[in-house]
């Protein structure tokens, strides 16, 4: 079966390629990218539009197993396909923790079974997530782990998180840290500043990510090993980040879009879809996030899909769950950055396809040359259309994003050839239109 | 002219809508002084008082104002008790609007919950306390309590002193005091005092004398050791009497007429000493009356009805 993108601008930074150009596709694989191409595979007519290797997310949470009711490996592999994504990379805090080659095994044929979008299980760093024990890391990525993360604990024994990165080295696993020192933290729940000093909700200061940050930091030197500081928030630990990388350390990180969106202010309504963990930081860290994606401290943007019922919202701020259901407002929140200056297209299809793909070593993923594995986007950049949660594909409905006009959207994903999404006139199947 | 339907902070409050309530309170007081202790001016109206947390000051003082004005009144003590069960706030809350109260009078262990309620029902949303953030009722009490004993708060030094980081007392009078016009100054322990603080417009001074000196009104606050938990934000309450506490010579460095306040209860001994606590500068019980007419003040102004004359 073969397809052919037409007439599209085609954006592919891993073979320098941005200027308009059909893309054909045979047998699920890139064949060709050129201009005119003359074929009578079945077209999609891409002019106006942005066409790119299909975005990696490296960073949801698709809560199967043990809690369906949030979301599932099938809801959220739509939720990716209908947010542009082709590959995204599953987190371990699942029930049971996907800390053994069992559980790994069972992401793997659920995401087989569903065969919309890759999905790529990321292991546990510990057992049981607990910060106590190795997990058989050699066995796990035998099943398909590409990488190892705790996911929503940060490691806080440095003994252990050192033998964790020697180890997990040992078989080319990068380790994704998510950088909160649970101590300093506390009960902290939101960002310690002059919001939590007008609501009153417990705060945790900007030092508990950045005081983690800065120890890993030392350890990668110790260790050598490939680290990867997921959704990073405050400028103090992009200021250990970039002296990191200046002094050659295999480290990188990412961001999120409500973290470069948002700032703490939004937590004064005391709305619970602005809970989330690491907490919206003030607005001079929004700020320094955005300086960073435009110099390049900043590896890649990921979601931190994070869906939730809504009976996991409906309660005290404080007794809420954190996270934001994030697949399906990624792409067009994070367009905003170039629609206000902070990078090109280049760079934003790196930070949301090319430069994850290479991270996690996801081969195939994150070019549009020819004979790699045809996973491609296809952007209306100038599309409004306007969230609306209930029409989410996600189960997660959470989002502070609600009633918010964004501009832009994927309008076809296809993987390895297929046409998993595509954006339908006025259906169901469609972002509202604005 | 009171601007909102709820009563859920005092930062959302106008300087007008303060003074509205706290005219309107003065002239409530009276009703208290009465033989016949009650007015039918809320004959019909429901009131929910829903305590998700201890509370017996607050709330015997609601109680009060709701029967001098006639409302019916429900006691809904949750402490856990639903929520125990599984049963959300949001399924209480539910529970409590198919009730049709026209009040309900939230205390709360947890910031925002007042807001959370607001959102869900119809009736008028009063805030008697949400963890740390604001206990509106007590400030507007509060700033009574001095109005009476010192006339408007323009000009007047207030000094707090103690927990300002985890005191919802603390943050309500900062924005009251403020926004009639006092100047605050605030001290503690580093530990107990909230970053950023000094963007409310107050100031944050090196030691309790210096917070003391010249000033009009001293307002302690209770010493929470139940609400610490593992915070150690301080030593010992001994260490705390003997650096932060209030005796008559500390507060001889305020003026000669100062008063001295407290939300209670008080830890005698540890806030201040029970010599200045009993002394005449204490205006502590004018709080408590204060209290009555205060929250009598509130339910009027938040029920709609036309003014009395």
């Amino acid at each position: 079966m073969s397809l052919l993108i037409r007439g599209g601008r085609v954006i592919d930074p891993e073979s320098g390629v941005d200027r308009e150009a059909d893309v054909l596709i045979e047998e699920g694989r890139i064949a060709r990218v050129d201009k005119g191409i003359e074929s009578s595979a079945r077209s999609i007519d891409a002019r106006g539009q942005l066409v790119v290797p299909g975005l990696v997310d490296v960073h949801v949470h698709l809560r199967e197993p043990g809690d369906e009711h949030k979301e599932t490996i099938e809801s959220g592999a739509r939720a990716a396909a209908a947010g542009g994504f082709t590959t995204v990379c599953c987190m371990a805090n699942t029930r049971p923790v996907n800390d053994s080659r069992a559980v790994t095994e069972f992401i793997s044929r659920r995401a087989r079974e569903v065969d919309l979008v890759n999905v790529r299980p990321v292991g546990a760093l510990t057992q049981g997530l607990a910060g106590k024990a190795l997990c058989e890391y050699a066995d796990m990525k035998t099943a398909g782990v590409v990488a190892l993360s705790d996911a929503g604990r940060c490691v806080m024994d440095a003994g252990l998180m050192r033998r964790a990165l020697e180890y997990a080295s040992t078989f080319g696993l990068p380790v994704m840290q998510h950088c909160e020192d649970a101590e300093l933290a506390g009960d902290g729940i939101v960002h310690e500043g002059l919001m939590s000093t007008r609501t009153g909700l417990r705060a945790q200061p900007a030092q508990a990510e950045s005081i983690i940050v800065a120890r890993d930091m030392e350890l990668v030197e110790l260790t050598g090993a490939r680290y990867h500081a997921l959704h990073i928030t405050t400028g103090a630990s992009l200021r250990h980040l970039r002296a990191a990388k200046t002094r050659g350390l295999p480290v990188s990180c990412e961001v999120t879009p409500h973290h470069f969106t948002l700032s703490d202010e939004a937590c004064l309504s005391y709305d619970t879809s602005t809970r989330v963990k690491p907490p919206l930081r003030e607005a001079s860290d929004v700020e320094a996030l955005r300086e960073a994606i435009a110099d390049g401290t900043i590896d890649i943007i990921a979601s931190a899909h994070a869906p939730h019922a809504v009976s996991d919202k409906e309660l005290e701020y404080e007794l809420s769950s954190p996270g934001i259901s994030g697949l399906e407002t990624s792409l067009a929140l994070s367009l905003a950055l170039w629609r206000e200056g902070i990078c090109d297209l280049s760079r934003l299809v790196q930070m949301m396809s090319c430069r994850p793909a290479e991270l996690l070593g996801l081969y195939g993923a994150g070019s549009l040359r020819g004979g790699a594995p045809a996973d491609v986007t296809v952007i209306d950049p100038e599309q409004s259309w306007t969230v609306d949660p209930t029409r989410f594909r996600s189960l997660g409905r959470n989002t502070p994003f609600a009633g918010q006009t964004l501009k832009g959207c994927a309008t076809h994903t296809i993987v390895g050839g297929r046409v998993v999404y595509q954006r339908g006139a006025a259906g169901s199947e469609a972002p509202a239109p604005a | 002219m009171f601007s909102q339907r709820h009563l859920l902070d005092i930062e959302s409050l106008s300087r007008e809508d303060i003074v509205t309530v706290l005219d309107l309170a003065e002239r409530f007081r009276e009703i208290s002084e009465r033989p016949i202790k009650k007015v039918p001016t809320l004959r019909g109206k429901t009131v929910v008082n829903l305590f998700m947390e201890p509370s017996t000051r607050t709330r015997s003082s609601f109680e009060v104002a709701e029967k001098r004005m006639s409302a019916d009144s429900l006691n809904f003590s949750a402490s856990g008790s639903a929520t125990k069960k599984g049963e959300t706030l949001l399924d209480t809350v539910r529970n409590l609007q198919a009730m049709a109260p026209d009040f309900i009078v939230i205390r709360h262990a947890y910031a925002g919950a007042p807001h959370f309620i607001a959102r869900h029902v119809d009736a008028a949303v009063i805030n008697a306390g949400d963890g740390a953030h604001a206990h509106p009722t007590q400030a507007l009490l509060d700033c009574a309590t001095i109005r009476e004993h010192k006339g408007p708060l323009d000009g007047l030094e207030i000094a707090i002193v103690g927990d300002i980081a985890h005191s919802r007392v603390a943050r309500s009078d900062i924005f009251a005091f403020t926004k009639l016009g006092a100047n605050v100054r605030l001290s503690g322990p580093r530990t107990m005092i909230p970053r950023h603080v000094e963007a409310l417009g107050v100031r944050v001074e090196p030691t309790v004398e210096a917070a003391l000196e010249g000033a009009d009104v001293v307002m302690t606050l209770r010493i929470q050791a139940e609400r610490q938990g593992g915070l150690c934000l301080f030593p010992s309450t001994r260490e705390y009497a003997r650096t932060f506490g209030i005796n008559h010579q500390r507060l001889a460095l305020a003026k000669p007429d100062a008063i001295v306040m407290h939300p209670g209860p008080i830890n005698r001994g540890v806030e201040m000493t029970p010599e200045v606590a009993d002394s005449e500068r204490s205006v502590i019980l004018s709080q408590v009356t204060h209290g009555v007419a205060v929250r009598m003040a509130v339910l009027f102004l938040l029920a709609g009805s036309p003014p009395v004359e």
